[in-house]
């Protein structure tokens, strides 16, 4: 139906991202914005214009995935599950950011922490 | 009847139109001898008036009683010849047209043998349908001018004094206790900031003192029965307490009356007695009591008012009264209500008291308003300093279910913003908007006016407003998605610009009078271009706001429109209805009831266990045909019958080894777009032999499965768009249950179900028409001609 990330991120999320009318409620909503490089509808923006180096961006992996835009999208396009799907693209080409056993100070962590961590950052 | 059917069989040659192509004697030759047929002529041009002579002569020397014209599509000159048959004394409906131009000779002609194969093939249709064709009178229904208008905003005015100025006997009824409506409540108007109440006003005051209006306030309409010409309205008048003649709006009572409620005119910005005028400007002028406050009501007490009043006029023995009316026309005017921001919780409203709703800060601006014309903080009373407008609140969000635009809110919130910097210059005023829609005639100057104010634009959604609980300050947070910078700032007031939701009651009101709702729960026009104030219920109108969110240019233009549309029914005196409806065998009628639900229009009712069609609601479409186990409901004109013989006939050619496609188009989208595929000279595959039917909604399972049984090789439904079917927009959910069901039993007879092709086709779609047919055909042509083995499986 479309073409390069778009159609990637449309087969693997279910998700149309050109849907978004760019409103940026997602953005404002998102808790992790101050950490973010680039704010979560101008991700859904890139993909849609097809460029790839949104991939690169830190974004992704700061997102908390607390699915605050999702509920709030007036267009229902789920930009948290867009942003997952990005992260797996990402992990499929086996680009991980963390690798856990290069961290140290495990022990203190929470270990519900750890899991999710684990589970959305490393392979 | 078939036993003495003299048929008139009448070939068009069209100047070589049609001739060029197609072998007219071969034609000729072919229908001779069938049975039925008495006499077979061509001619240069059936249309030219010895061509129509010639058809009258031959009706009354030969005594023909049917006639069949092959020229071109009878949405040319269907009208022309309907109406020579009725001049020649035949009804005009023992009468078939077979188009062999635009579905023929224009669209095959590189390949004449098999165009003069089709066009023989369309005549013994249409041969074998005209035999089984009746009779059918048009039902004449005078009209008289008499109209109901529903509801007293600034639509039902415009509308109500159009139609009195005309002539026209109106009762316009108004449930609020006085008219006006929404347009009333508003300070200025976009984009000439003309105060709203001073270009109402006398607009109000033409209504009251009309002689040809009957003015019906605090008033509901209970019940609809009837149809156009002839509908039977109950009218609840309720009761008022005071009386309205002996009323001179002197304010003693209210002076006294101890019991407050909060003011519905003014959002609850402020309170009123429970004796009270709805506001300063109402029309009718005059006091009522509100028997939810009154302590007399609430406690039976006090009666105060009633010792006070100097002309005697409270009258606590006032009741509810029943009026009986009878109309010819009516005119829904129902309006709209604000959306409610309670809904959406992230901006507080009804929890911060500095978050209003926009209407309610065009009531503040207003100098005899709720704050004496000072915009506010609620907290405390202070002059707020810094606003925000939060657009599209109840607006374009598939969250809230409400996915369109309100159309009105973009400009209303520009035009309270500038009011804002006018009465204080200093002020900072932010509008958070996701897209500014100024589309109308002077709208984008007035936009610009704005920004030349030094309005803020801030194009972000707000995506929450929290309140400094000890400041009562409101922090409102929001993504300017020019720069992608995050947004945090305080405000004193907070204000919501909230989208048009259809008025309360809307859908209640459309039970009584069996008109249809859209998905966004505004009232449907007929048809989203051409009919806009149309609904499919004969005599019944629509306009404004209860059509859909607009402003009030736009309302009163549909206003106006309405009461054209209805002059133009009053003027004629009577009208005719089109006879071709459904109808219920009764013999076969069981009674299950079935139909009742499927029927979009609410015509089907139980009559002593038997389902009778209503003729005056009956458009026609034939949807509930396919729902009847019982078989028991027929369509007048395209009966089972009719379409059955008329398929058998256009296979009788096939002769093994060659490919059948019979293609059902609907009358209204997918046959003009047939027909424009000739006047474009698009060229198809000649083996499509095609049967119309008003919708495709009509055509049952056992139809479909029979074009297989009879010989075709596949079957192709063409329908109108979603939601552009003349009929209803529902006749598309029930063609899909009908080609599911028939797909199901395909499979179960072992015959691929992708010989069966449906496809929507607006009628500028000729293209996509013509490849949906070619793609058939390629596919059967893979698969082969359905072998007799196979079609003998075909049960139907």
């Amino acid at each position: 139906m479309f073409k390069g990330l778009a159609q990637t991120v449309y087969e693997l999320s279910g998700k149309n991202p050109y849907l978004c009318f760019q409103c940026g409620i997602c953005s404002s909503s998102c808790p992790m914005i101050k950490d973010m490089d680039i704010p979560p509808h101008q991700v859904i923006r890139m993909i849609q214009l097809d460029v790839q180096e949104v991939l690169n961006c830190k974004t992704i992996w700061v997102c908390a995935s607390c699915n605050t835009c999702t509920a709030r999208c007036p267009r229902d396009v789920d930009p948290a599950r867009i942003i997952n799907v990005l992260r797996t693209i990402m992990q499929r080409k086996n680009v991980y950011p963390l690798d856990l056993r290069k961290v140290k100070g495990l022990d203190e962590f929470p270990q519900i922490a750890l899991i999710s961590a684990s589970r959305k950052l490393t392979g | 009847m078939v036993d003495s059917v003299r048929i008139g069989v009448y070939v068009c040659h069209c100047g070589g139109n049609i001739s060029n192509v197609v072998n007219i004697s071969e034609v000729i030759n072919a229908i001779r001898n069938v049975e039925g047929v008495v006499i077979v002529r061509d001619n240069e041009h059936v249309c030219s008036e010895a061509g129509q002579r010639e058809i009258q002569e031959d009706i009354k020397r030969l005594n023909l009683n049917r006639v069949v014209i092959a020229a071109c599509s009878p949405k040319f000159h269907g009208p022309t010849f309907m109406k020579l048959i009725e001049e020649s004394g035949l009804n005009p409906y023992l009468f078939e047209m077979v188009n062999i131009r635009e579905q023929d000779s224009w669209v095959h002609s590189n390949d004449p043998k098999g165009a003069t194969i089709k066009a023989i093939d369309q005549i013994m249709a249409a041969i074998a349908k005209v035999k089984f064709n009746e009779p059918l009178q048009p039902k004449e229904v005078k009209i008289g001018n008499r109209v109901l208008v529903i509801g007293g905003g600034i639509s039902g005015i415009q509308t109500a004094l159009d139609l009195a100025d005309s002539g026209c006997k109106v009762y316009l009824v108004e449930r609020e206790p006085m008219i006006g409506g929404r347009m009333a409540q508003l300070s200025y108007t976009f984009p000439t900031d003309d105060c709203s109440l001073c270009i109402l006003s006398p607009k109000m005051a033409a209504v009251y003192n009309h002689p040809n209006i009957t003015l019906l306030t605090y008033s509901e309409v209970e019940d609809v029965s009837g149809s156009v010409g002839d509908f039977h309205v109950k009218v609840k008048v309720k009761p008022r307490y005071v009386d309205m003649d002996k009323c001179v709006a002197c304010g003693i009572c209210a002076s006294k009356c101890p019991a407050s409620a909060p003011d519905e005119f003014n959002y609850g910005l402020r309170t009123r007695r429970a004796i009270y005028v709805p506001h300063e400007m109402a029309v009718p002028y005059k006091y009522l009591i509100d028997s939810k406050s009154c302590l007399y009501f609430l406690k039976g007490i006090c009666r105060v008012c009633e010792r006070v009043c100097p002309q005697k006029a409270v009258n606590f023995n006032d009741s509810e009264r029943i009026l009986d009316l009878v109309v010819d026309a009516i005119v829904v005017a129902t309006g709209y209500d604000p959306f409610d921001a309670t809904k959406l919780k992230q901006y507080g409203y009804g929890v911060y008291k500095n978050v209003i709703i926009a209407p309610q800060l065009e009531r503040m601006v207003m100098p005899v308003g709720p704050t004496g014309g000072k915009v506010v903080r609620l907290s405390d009373g202070q002059l707020a300093k810094k606003i925000a407008f939060i657009h599209c609140v109840g607006s374009r969000d598939e969250q809230i279910g409400r996915p369109g635009c309100s159309r009105v809110c973009c400009m209303y919130s520009i035009k309270q913003a500038m009011t804002l910097k006018r009465q204080d210059v200093t002020r900072d005023v932010h509008l958070f908007y996701i897209d500014i829609r100024a589309y109308g005639k002077g709208f984008e100057e007035y936009y610009s006016r704005a920004q030349d104010l030094g309005v803020k634009f801030i194009r972000g959604k707000v995506s929450e407003v929290i309140e400094d609980p000890v400041t009562n300050k409101l922090i409102v947070r929001a993504e300017d998605t020019l720069t992608g910078r995050f947004i945090e700032d305080e405000f004193d007031l907070v204000v919501l610009s909230v989208g048009l939701v259809p008025s309360h009651g809307s859908e209640d009101l459309a039970k009584k009078l069996k008109l249809n709702i859209g998905p966004d729960g505004f009232f449907l026009e007929a048809h989203p271009k051409y009919r806009p104030v149309d609904t499919l219920r004969e005599g019944v109108f629509i306009c404004g706001c209860a059509q859909g969110p607009k402003d009030i240019a736009d309302s009163v233009a549909q206003a106006s429109a309405a009461a054209g549309r209805v002059l133009r029914l009053i003027s004629q005196g009577k009208i005719l209805v089109e006879p071709i409806k459904a109808y219920v065998l009764g013999d076969l009628c069981n009674g299950c009831g079935i139909c009742i639900d499927k029927c979009p229009l609410g015509a089907i009712s139980m009559v002593d266990g038997k389902a009778i069609i209503s003729d005056a609601l009956c458009v026609g479409c034939g949807s509930c045909i396919p729902y009847c186990p019982q078989s028991a409901i027929e369509l007048r004109h395209y009966t089972e019958k009719q379409i059955l013989s008329q398929i058998e006939a256009a296979l009788k050619s096939k002769s093994e080894g060659e490919i059948r496609v019979i293609a059902f188009f609907d009358d209204s989208c997918t046959y003009r777009a047939a027909d424009l595929a000739g006047t474009s000279r698009l060229i198809y595959d000649d083996r499509v032999r095609v049967i119309s039917v008003p919708s495709a909604s009509r055509l049952t399972p056992r139809i479909i499965l029979s074009a297989f049984k009879y010989g075709a090789d596949g079957v192709f439904i063409g329908d109108c768009l979603p939601g552009a079917s003349p009929y209803h927009p529902k006749v598309l959910d029930v063609i899909n249950d009908v080609i599911r069901d028939v797909r199901i039993q395909m499979r179960k007879f072992r015959i691929d179900a992708r010989r069966l092709k449906f496809d929507t086709i607006a009628v500028d779609m000729a293209e996509r028409l013509v490849k949906d047919l070619e793609d058939l055909i390629s596919i059967i042509e893979r698969l082969g001609p359905l072998k007799v083995e196979e079609r003998i499986r075909i049960k139907v």
